[in-house]
């Protein structure tokens, strides 16, 4: 607006160019990002597209990028011939798990540590926020002398049982949103009587929908494409989740792309559609925090 | 005044049931911050001046795990490719995520870019570096094959070659978080209010110039704190490192501080040794974390 105010006292031909200038600025900044687009999206187009080809057409050069004939064989060899069906279950088992416990463990915290006076309260909270610094490859080590000794190396629960019962990242999210809503409703509800856990229930996990759903969506995320404690904790095929098994894929395979692409996609296409649907949470979420885990 | 002191009794029932409720309200995760992250962090300061193999007697050395590795051939690789594969990955992905947030803060299709952008962030590393070894293979791979046939130019042996590898991780980890950084750019963009550029406008400003004596600087906060994101990842890869690579790829090239660490601890079973190498990781985290929270203070304060 104001650059219209800007340049009406200028001559005609001057504003002329300057539009026109302005629409081939315009036109090339459309470009660029496009160009960028593509770069983006190729690798999965290339994917895509190769695991439909058959092994003659995945060694041309130069490439061929549309399958001819398209080839499904792919999918059903890899779905087979690695331990894809288990692997999808084991996923399935500790990402369902974990996000599930973490919804309700961290919302718990997070509403004490923003609404209920306790002894400690803001030390235990900083001692949360602190152990946000402590990447977790710092630790695998001890927790794994830890899993060890309580038998449960190898086994899912070794991986479901400390990250369901710990994610300071969901604390300081939930919190801050907890923090964010007005006091009178459950003011309200205390005159009535009511105890924390109905006012937990009933009034604030409702009102804190949609954090739980972007943090939801993240742990998902996470536990899904997770690769390195399960890759130390996990040692049987028939534990394995799916980023182990692309991996275990990987070294059995490592010259049949096609075959690898296939496999490949199956293990993206559960994220793509988290994405899809969650795009929008998960892209704010990371706007407002920063952070993701 | 009965009826005050039995408000004020009831009041302080009510505290005291907090105080329970407080404590039942956050056990669960008490309890796992205390048992997964506090305890073990203790541990591996302790274990770190241990010598043990997780099945015999463990026996105390001091600081020489410390002297040790800091010394070794083998701990100054990991600890040059990680700096190495830092200092390709985290300007480059700053200024280019930087550019594109520009590029599509004013945009009218900004969401639809983004969503696109952001695409690779939720892909898994694994996932991906399967589809990037297929990229890089240097007789069939896309980016050979292309350089071949436009411009008749013989590319690289990337993986296969010492000197290529670590690059060839950096373009992929560039790759897959720049729309991380980009999502973050243009909430740092949107904070900046728009009167500052108009004002600049109407002084006589060019694109460059309000670009340089306005929006960069009211946007250091951000850029200040993707570089410190970007330090801190960079030095925790892994993922692409091991999938891109076997055993460490050629002459160890693709042997990063984390990937050194897990050989350590889970192959050759020197906890000790490998206790030592994550406190040193967790020292140089926890200092640029650290940094961070200081100029962001400062940051704050003139604001």
């Amino acid at each position: 607006m104001a650059s219209v105010a800007t340049t009406k006292d200028t001559s005609a031909s001057v504003e002329s160019t300057s539009r026109a200038g302005r629409l081939v600025a315009s036109v090339l900044l459309y470009v660029a990002v496009t160009i960028g687009a593509v770069i983006m999206i190729m690798p999965f187009a290339w994917m895509l597209l190769a695991s439909f080809k058959d092994l003659g057409q995945i060694y041309k050069v130069p490439p061929n990028w549309v399958p001819d004939p398209f080839v499904f064989q792919n999918y059903t060899n890899a779905w087979t011939s690695v331990p894809f069906a288990t692997g999808y279950m084991n996923s399935a088992i500790i990402t369902v798990t974990v996000v599930l416990v973490n919804l309700l463990t961290c919302s718990m915290a997070a509403y004490a540590f923003a609404r209920i006076e306790f002894p400690f309260r803001k030390t235990l909270f900083m001692l949360f926020l602190a152990t946000l610094m402590v990447p977790e490859q710092v630790t695998i080590i001890p927790l794994y002398i830890i899993i060890e000794s309580v038998g449960l190396i190898d086994t899912l629960l070794s991986l479901i049982i400390p990250y369901a019962l710990f994610n300071a990242f969901g604390v300081f999210l939930l919190r801050q949103f907890v923090r964010s809503l007005p006091v009178d409703l459950e003011e309200a509800a205390i005159v009535d009587g009511a105890n924390r856990w109905t006012i937990y229930w009933r009034i604030i996990i409702p009102l804190i929908r949609p954090a739980l759903a972007a943090f939801g969506i993240f742990t998902f995320l996470f536990q899904w494409n997770n690769f390195f404690r399960p890759l130390v904790f996990l040692n049987t095929i028939d534990n394995y989740t799916v980023p182990l098994a692309i991996n275990f894929f990987r070294g059995q395979y490592a010259t049949d792309f096609a075959l690898l692409m296939a496999g490949s996609a199956i293990s993206i296409v559960p994220v793509l559609i988290v994405y899809a649907i969650g795009q929008r949470q998960i892209i704010e979420g990371i706007a407002t925090t920063g952070l993701k885990q | 005044m009965s009826s005050v002191v039995k408000a004020g009794s009831k009041l302080s029932q009510r505290r005291k049931s907090d105080i329970k409720w407080g404590y039942f309200f956050i056990l669960p995760q008490l309890f796992g911050v205390l048992a997964f992250v506090l305890f073990p962090l203790v541990y591996v300061l302790v274990l770190s001046l241990l010598e043990w193999d997780g099945l015999s007697r463990a026996t105390f050395v001091g600081l020489s795990n410390y002297t040790t590795e800091l010394a070794g051939s083998e701990f100054r690789n990991a600890l040059s490719n990680t700096v190495y594969y830092t200092v390709m990955v985290v300007p480059t992905s700053v200024v280019l995520s930087l550019i594109a947030a520009l590029a599509l803060n004013k945009l009218r299709l900004k969401n639809f870019f983004r969503v696109i952008y952001f695409a690779p962030v939720v892909t898994s590393a694994v996932a991906a570096g399967v589809v990037w070894l297929w990229i890089y293979n240097p007789d069939f791979g896309l980016i050979n094959a292309y350089l071949q046939n436009w411009f008749g130019i013989k590319g690289p042996q990337w993986l296969l070659d010492p000197k290529w590898v670590m690059p060839s991780i950096a373009i992929m980890s560039i790759w897959l978080s720049m729309g991380f950084y980009i999502v973050i750019f243009l909430a740092g963009l949107q904070g900046i209010p728009a009167t500052y550029i108009e004002a600049a406008k109407i002084d006589g400003a060019n694109r460059f110039q309000r670009f340089w004596y306005v929006t960069l600087p009211l946007l250091s906060p951000t850029t200040f704190f993707v570089f410190i994101i970007a330090i801190i990842n960079s030095f925790q890869v892994f993922d692409q490192a091991f999938i891109l690579t076997a055993e460490g790829g050629p002459a160890d090239s693709a042997v990063t501080m984390v990937y050194y660490l897990r050989d350590l601890a889970f192959v050759d079973f020197v906890y000790g040794r490998s206790a030592a190498v994550a406190v040193i990781l967790f020292a140089i985290i926890l200092a640029l974390t650290l940094l961070q929270f200081r100029v962001q203070r400062r940051w704050v304060h003139y604001e």
